[in-house]
């Protein structure tokens, strides 16, 4: 039992480690300042040549609108289960948002698509909408988790002094718990950058350019990937493997980062009970 | 004045112990015999029981509180003086399934009517609790807490200044008034949580064993505090500590624990009096046995 064990715990680790491994190799020589600042083009004798300037532009806005429309709501949602709802409403809430982080995110997609794509076009909203869905689930979680670390004698020495449940809210529970808040968000969002299947009704069929609207449908890395690395051309496929490279740097520094913070908001919370 | 509850029928006063009973004594005389002659009362408890989730926690409790004298509550673990002093300031609605019956007249006004505000209540009657609760915020930003709620925002600074001084941790912390609260030892977190309870100036303040996570020292500068606090304020202690009781109390109140037949327990008031005279002539076997170390 203990040696099997171990065996599967070692191919996790190892898997994780083929990963990092080949696209590091295979996206590495692909890297250059180019990727970074040129748009996509094609020269003289129709081959893709360039940069993925507006993808990344595109990825950093698209997450960035998600994740604005996702942390007020996974915040105000963790504050309601943990502070005003009965342990039964809790408890569906709880169960309700599990289930949405379960369903499978083309689906989540393919609402966003009949809900704000129809009739409009694509728009890097919709993808972001879709995003949202995907992050508020795991910010709302995470955030509960950090409100209930907040020690209780804290509430009650705020409420002692008359301070109303909002009030002791606002200024004492929130400000105490923002590390961890914070660092549920950074998670979140490196696994929202991710997500491909959100984009793929909404916001694929992009402009070679830089553009900051969400109004329009905007490239994104994902995307870049999924598209490039079916093309024939060997620069294509080059450049997704380099895109795969600076997708995957930024969800492994967004985890780690995010565990480090937790560690130290944790410690903090500690201190202070 | 004396209130007796259920006096004890069985056996009667054993012969007490002396030397616990003589230091105990000693300490409690100091406060006179008939301290609460003439003053106002602040609380008046009727009948008041509390239980929560159907549990009785403490029942039928009848006294009162007179100003400006420090009246402890004391008596064993699982007796209900903390559920009680939590009644007086209306703590209890934070907990769900707490209910309150009897009343408690605070100054003459129903406490629970309904149409008092809470955040009123909380005001005027302020509290300490068993752990310092500090929030992690700075020195200055904990006294000025109380204070910012109650928009007295006047004078912001000279409010905090003299909360602190008259929680004798001024000279301590006027340096560093900006660095965390939670930087400071047990004794001056505590010590700021009571310059934050003054801070906006309240008429009672209610302590829950506030020297109980503190070491000798520390619990010494609380209680002296207590001795230059009720000056200007009513204090309710809650204490475990019969020598505390004797020391800075006018009045005590001995809880017990009742056992009925089915095992629930439930707590009750035994015996409230002048602090000199529950400490040296104790009316009721229980609070004798409880004084002279016997029981608890």
């Amino acid at each position: 039992m203990e040696s099997l064990a171990t065996l599967a715990a070692l191919a996790a680790v190892a898997v994780l480690g083929m990963v990092i491994y080949s696209v590091a190799r295979r996206g590495a020589p692909a890297l250059s300042l180019d990727l970074f600042t040129k748009l996509p083009g094609v020269d003289p004798f129709g081959r893709p040549t360039g940069g993925i300037e507006n993808s990344i532009v595109g990825t950093v806005v698209i997450t960035g609108v998600a994740t604005a429309i996702a942390v007020p709501v996974g915040v105000l949602v963790a504050i309601y289960n943990a502070e005003f709802a009965s342990p039964r409403v809790a408890d569906a809430v709880r169960l309700l948002l599990n289930l949405l982080a379960g369903v499978p995110t083309i689906v989540l997609g393919v609402f966003m698509f009949g809900l704000l794509v129809i009739g409009r076009g694509q728009n890097a909203f919709a993808g972001s909408c879709g995003l949202a869905m995907v992050i508020v689930p795991v910010i709302a979680r995470s955030t509960e988790e950090v409100l209930a670390l907040v020690p209780s004698s804290l509430r009650e020495g705020s409420m002692a002094l008359g301070a109303s449940r909002s009030r002791t809210m606002l200024t004492v529970v929130l400000p105490t718990a923002v590390g961890g808040i914070v660092t549920g968000t950074i998670i979140a969002v490196a696994r929202a950058a991710g997500e491909t299947a959100p984009l793929l009704f909404t916001t694929a069929l992009f402009a070679s350019a830089v553009s900051f609207d969400p109004r329009q449908a905007l490239g994104s890395l994902p995307l870049v990937i999924f598209f490039d690395s079916e093309q024939p051309s060997q620069f294509a496929q080059q450049q997704a493997w380099a895109a795969a490279l600076v997708l995957m740097v930024v969800v492994l520094v967004g985890a780690i980062a995010g565990r480090l913070l937790s560690l130290r908001t944790r410690r903090q919370i500690e201190k202070a009970r | 004045m004396r209130h007796v509850n259920e006096p004890e029928q069985t056996k009667p006063p054993a012969a007490p112990r002396a030397r616990t009973q003589s230091k105990l004594a000693e300490l409690a005389s100091s406060h006179g015999d008939a301290p609460q002659s003439g003053r106002e009362a602040v609380f008046e408890l009727d009948g008041v029981s509390v239980s929560y989730s159907g549990d009785m926690a403490i029942r039928d409790v009848s006294l009162t509180v007179h100003r400006h004298l420090v009246t402890a509550f004391i008596g064993p673990s699982g007796c209900g003086k903390t559920t009680l002093l939590r009644t007086l300031n209306r703590m209890n609605d934070l907990i769900s399934g707490a209910s309150v019956t009897g009343t408690v007249r605070y100054h003459g006004h129903d406490l629970n009517a309904s149409g008092v505000d809470a955040v009123e209540v909380r005001r005027r009657i302020g509290m300490v609790f068993q752990r310092p609760n500090p929030f992690p915020k700075s020195i200055f930003d904990n006294v000025a807490f109380g204070l910012r709620i109650h928009g007295m925002k006047d004078g912001l600074h000279d409010r905090v200044e003299r909360a602190l001084t008259h929680a004798a941790l001024w000279d301590e912390v006027k340096d560093r008034l900006k660095s965390s609260a939670l930087s400071l030892s047990g004794g001056q977190q505590q010590r700021l949580c009571i310059a934050r309870a003054i801070a906006v100036q309240p008429d009672v303040i209610l302590m829950d064993e506030p020297a109980s996570a503190l070491d000798p020292i520390a619990t010494q500068r609380i209680e002296d505090l207590v001795q230059t606090l009720k000056d200007e304020y009513t204090i309710v202690i809650v204490t475990h500590n019969m020598q505390q009781a004797a020391r800075v109390a006018d009045m005590t109140a001995f809880f017990s624990v009742d056992v009925d037949d089915s095992g629930d327990r439930c707590g009750l008031l035994v015996e409230y009096a002048a602090t000199s005279e529950l400490f040296v002539r104790p009316s009721d076997a229980r609070t004798e046995a409880y004084v002279t170390g016997r029981f608890g």
